[in-house]
């Protein structure tokens, strides 16, 4: 027994169990902590004052009337808020060329779209303070507005002169021999498509209490953020706040999805007039600010091509996309990267190894975009599996075969892709198999033929998808930004054999908590009742990235499972102590220490907290328990962990009104180790009706004054469930071997996949009417279009 | 909002079982006033327009959106939010079937949610899964795909049911 130690696997336990999230009954019962929820003495609240114009120049700004009104506190214009707050810049260094101007917290004299915060007012009520808003005196001079991203291009007018030109970020990629390949052809697609943009919709809408001590020089922010770290690092550097004396808190987060993964202007702001005032300051945004100033993302116009063999194989795609993101790169994760992805995505499934792309990002007056959920995937997903069901058209090919004799091989891996992406496993052919199996494909098919005779117009839609998860620093850290890509957690046994963890990934409602719970329950040997976790606030926990890019589960769930181990293990050498017999013959089960041979109970672990805490004296002279450890997790053998998964969409058009009705949805997905399958199936299906808003209702309507027309609840149309159908999700797991726990992201493959699906089975039921909608979303207006009916 | 705030009226009215007085500025909506005034922040407000059912309220035992109604309309009302209802076991069923299936994410619908559940159990017993699905059609959330939102009440109406028969 003199072996060096090697810590054994752990037991499954209630990894890939059902358990119900602990911390959801606060939510149940009405006790969550938002940030508007919490109350603070002194407590200032502020409101913006924001451009009417998507283009002006503010030539006169007059606060002295708000000033005086009942309640103000302050008023803040851009220039003097920037004494206190520096401007930044969103360009990272591996996206080669990105530029972008530095954007102020308050603008200063010039507005660049509507919305923009141009001044802060501050009083003791919000109330007062939007009542006051009503006295701001401002003259503006209206400057050329560009909303279609085209004229971006070609550079009509230019946003920002000192930039030379509209284009934020270019890209061009060149892989195998694309020009031969389309020439050897036997079919050759093309089609152009068009991406309206969307918004996240968080119901909470973005939420901050700054909270400024001025005898410490010290901030303490509560913010509903994902990335608490990188917040912390942020608020630091642009407030001149030495990073020690900066605490982030995030209490319970009402949604967030990629939106609250930014810097904001007006959060920025509202931390720097806590600095200014000297008190706490709260800033909630309403849902037209939210309309007017979360990112928007998406707004894509992308041709695609496709060269296919006479026998249906795929030879190369050809992809030409253009993205407006809006007159600023957003801070620090830039408003690249979601071009980017759409050129690494495009084809991604299958096996042909020629591709050529370039990629334009251009800057626009209308609210900025950047990085909301599946980043890219919706998009690529949606141009590739299209054309693919347009070249299976051509050549008569049912849909679900063509993408057979296409997908890469299950047997194939490790794999490299052209755009240079590297797959560790994906199971392609597996989960297609399931996937027909459960929606019982041919029986659907013939119904559809069927009902087609009788004037029913049923499609069904398929969507392979492949999908980032698990980030290595490939993704921000090598790029300059300070993000952390590497995640951490301290687990610490309670004298009253109750256990504590402190994790680095946020909690936004997809069940980071419970999941941690159940992974250190398993790791240490305790039931889920003797867990506590502790989330979100920089004062307490590891330094880590937090929750995006479908991370949480995979990164910082594996960091859980060490620090687990190694505690179960500290705890075995207590006990050992304790009990004077050998380590190897004792484990922690039940909450308990056990003999590991007959599982016979030794010891409650309330009794090892004791003496551990309590009575040392009574352990041997040397000996130093250590009920505390922490590890860290960082993924580093590829890039990213790719994921897999196939969806499909039953839909029915009504060629009459162009209504389309969703009649079922399926998904099969490969996330790896499914932690708590129940967690897992219910954030797939959110995230596939978010992908299914995107592609039939979801849509931010600008018009060429760059004037949002549909910036509320109302108009803005959210999904609701009367409207969508029952979603039924299944797996295949192919664990990821570049950790122990074999988890791999899942927040994002239904958003990636659903659109495209959709879409696709808008088309197909549309194919017989000769009429076809390559556009998201797609309303009853643009299907009558497409049948010459409007 | 740029009418003289100054106007309060005094109000009346029982809160969660008990009765409460104040003076309420007349431009005052219910949530806020319960969230500002009261502490009771389990109410939420999201559209502030009526649209999506986070700040549903109990007003004289019909919901309410609480972001459409002035304060000083509840006077003489009784007036039941998200805590009183979990303190006196009403929504007990209901919460514990959502806990069960997961029927939330980020919780923020929850509340809302929960209080539109009850009004359906309550006066439609008998409602199908379709006509769930219709009835939270005034109640948003972001999070889930609303399939575990009508499991859990599904199973609540089903069990109910059951109990009846025996």
């Amino acid at each position: 027994m003199n072996a060096p130690e090697k810590l054994p696997k752990v037991k499954t336990g209630y990894i890939g169990t059902s358990e119900p999230r602990p911390n959801a009954k606060r939510l149940l019962q009405g006790r969550g902590a938002y940030v508007d929820d919490l109350r603070f003495p002194r407590l200032a609240h502020v409101v913006y004052f924001r451009s009417p114009y998507a283009h002006a120049k503010l030539k006169k700004l007059d606060l002295s009337k708000a000033r005086a009104q009942p309640g103000v506190i302050a008023t803040v214009d851009g220039r003097a808020l920037a004494e206190v707050c520096t401007p930044w810049v969103g360009v990272l260094a591996h996206l080669k060329g990105i530029k972008s101007p530095p954007q102020h917290a308050i603008a200063i004299e010039r507005a660049c779209w509507q919305g923009e915060a141009m001044a802060a007012i501050v009083a003791e009520t919000r109330a007062q303070a939007e009542d006051a808003l009503g006295h701001v005196e401002a003259e503006w001079e209206e400057l050329p507005v560009v909303t279609d991203m085209e004229a971006a291009l070609r550079g009509d007018h230019v946003i920002h002169p000192e930039l030379g030109d509209n284009i934020c970020f270019r890209r061009e990629l060149n892989a195998g021999e694309v020009d031969a390949a389309f020439a050897n052809a036997h079919v050759v697609v093309e089609e152009t498509y068009d991406f309206g943009r969307h918004t996240g919709v968080c119901l909470e809408t973005r939420s901050i209490l700054a909270d400024y001590n001025a005898a410490e020089h010290s901030l303490t922010v509560y913010q509903a953020t994902q990335a608490p770290h990188m917040m912390q690092d942020i608020f630091s550097r642009h407030l001149g706040i030495p990073e020690a004396s900066v605490r982030v808190i995030c209490k319970d987060v009402g949604g967030s999805y990629g939106i609250k993964v930014h810097v904001y202007p007006d959060e920025m702001a509202t931390a720097a007039l806590s600095v200014m005032l000297r008190r706490p300051v709260k800033f909630v945004a309403d849902r037209l600010e939210s309309f007017l100033t979360d990112i928007h993302a998406r707004e894509h116009r992308a041709k695609v091509r496709l060269a296919v063999s006479r026998e249906g194989d795929i030879l190369a795609f050809e992809l030409d996309d253009l993205t407006g993101i809006g007159p600023y790169s957003v801070y620090p994760r830039t408003s690249g990267i979601e071009g980017n992805q759409v050129v690494n995505l495009v084809g991604g499934p299958y096996k042909h190894q020629h591709y050529r792309a370039q990629m334009n990002v251009v800057f626009t007056n209308k609210n900025v975009t950047c990085q909301y959920r599946a980043v890219g995937h919706p998009i690529a997903v949606a141009l590739t599996e299209a054309i693919v069901d347009l070249a299976a058209a051509k050549l008569k090919m049912d849909p679900a075969e063509f993408r057979r004799r296409n997908l890469i091989a299950d047997d194939a891996y490790p794999y490299s892709f052209p755009s240079g992406l590297k797959f560790e496993q994906l199971s392609h052919h597996k989960t297609l198999d399931r996937l027909l199996e459960l929606m019982n494909y041919k029986d659907l098919r013939a119904e559809q033929q069927a009902l087609r005779k009788k004037g029913v117009y049923r499609g069904i839609g398929l969507a392979a998808m492949i999908e980032v998860t698990n980030p290595s620093p490939a993704f921000y850290g090598v790029g300059g930004a300070r993000i952390s890509a590497q995640d951490g957690a301290t687990i610490r046994l309670e004298p009253t054999g109750m256990v504590t963890v402190m994790a680095s990934v946020t909690e936004q409602g997809q069940g980071t908590e419970g999941i941690f719970a159940q992974i250190a329950a398993t790791a240490v040997g305790v039931s889920m009742d003797k867990v506590r976790v502790i989330t979100g606030d920089t004062g307490t926990t590891p330094y880590g990235g937090g929750t995006w890019a479908s991370r949480g589960a995979g990164i910082g769930g594996e960091a859980v499972l060490q620090a687990g181990k190694a505690l179960r293990a500290n705890i075995l050498d207590v006990a050992a102590a304790m009990l004077n017999e050998d380590k190897s013959k004792l484990d922690v089960a039940g909450n308990a220490i056990v003999s590991k041979t007959t599982g016979e109970e030794k010891l409650p672990l309330a009794e090892v907290g004791r003496v551990g805490y309590f009575r040392p004296d009574t352990l041997p002279m040397k000996f130093q328990s250590e009920f505390t450890v922490t590890r860290h997790y960082t993924p580093r053998e590829y890039p990213f962990t790719f994921t897999n998964g196939m969806q499909a969409s039953l839909i029915e058009v009504d060629p009459e009104t162009g209504f389309v009705k969703l009649l079922k949805h399926w998904c099969v997905e490969d996330c790896g180790t499914v932690i708590n399958p129940m967690l897992v199936d219910e954030q797939i299906r959110g995230g596939i009706v978010q992908g299914i808003g995107a592609a039939l209702w979801e849509h931010c309507l600008y018009d060429d004054n760059g004037q949002l027309l549909n910036g509320n609840l109302a108009d803005y149309l959210v999904p609701m469930s009367g409207e969508l159908p029952d979603i039924v999700v299944a797996h295949v797991s192919t664990p990821t071997r570049t950790s122990e726990l074999g988890a791999k992201g899942v927040g994002e493959a239904g958003t990636a996949g659903a659109p495209a699906a959709v879409m696709n089975a808008i088309n197909d039921a549309l194919a017989p009417l000769n009429a076809r909608v390559p556009a998201q979303p797609c309303t009853p207006e643009r299907v009558l279009r497409a049948l010459g009916k409007v | 909002m740029s009418q003289a705030p100054a106007t309060e009226i005094e109000t009346t009215f029982v809160l969660n079982g008990t009765r409460v007085t104040r003076r309420v500025p007349a431009r005052q909506h219910l949530v806020d006033f319960l969230r500002e005034e009261m502490g009771l922040t389990g109410s939420h407000t999201a559209c502030e327009h009526g649209v999506c059912g986070a700040c549903t309220l109990r007003v004289d035992d019909e919901i309410v959106r609480g972001c459409l109604m002035l304060a000083v309309q509840a006077n003489g009302r009784k007036v039941d939010t998200i805590e009183g209802l979990s303190d006196s076991g009403e929504l007990a069923a209901l919460q514990s079937a959502f806990h069960e299936r997961n029927a939330l994410q980020c919780g923020f619908c929850t509340p809302g949610m929960l209080l539109a559940a009850l009004d359906l159990v309550k006066y439609r017993p008998d409602a199908t899964r379709e006509q769930i699905r219709e009835h939270l059609a005034g109640n948003y959330c972001r999070c889930t795909g609303y399939h575990a939102i009508v499991d859990a009440i599904e199973a609540v109406l089903e069990a109910r049911r059951e109990g009846a028969k025996r």
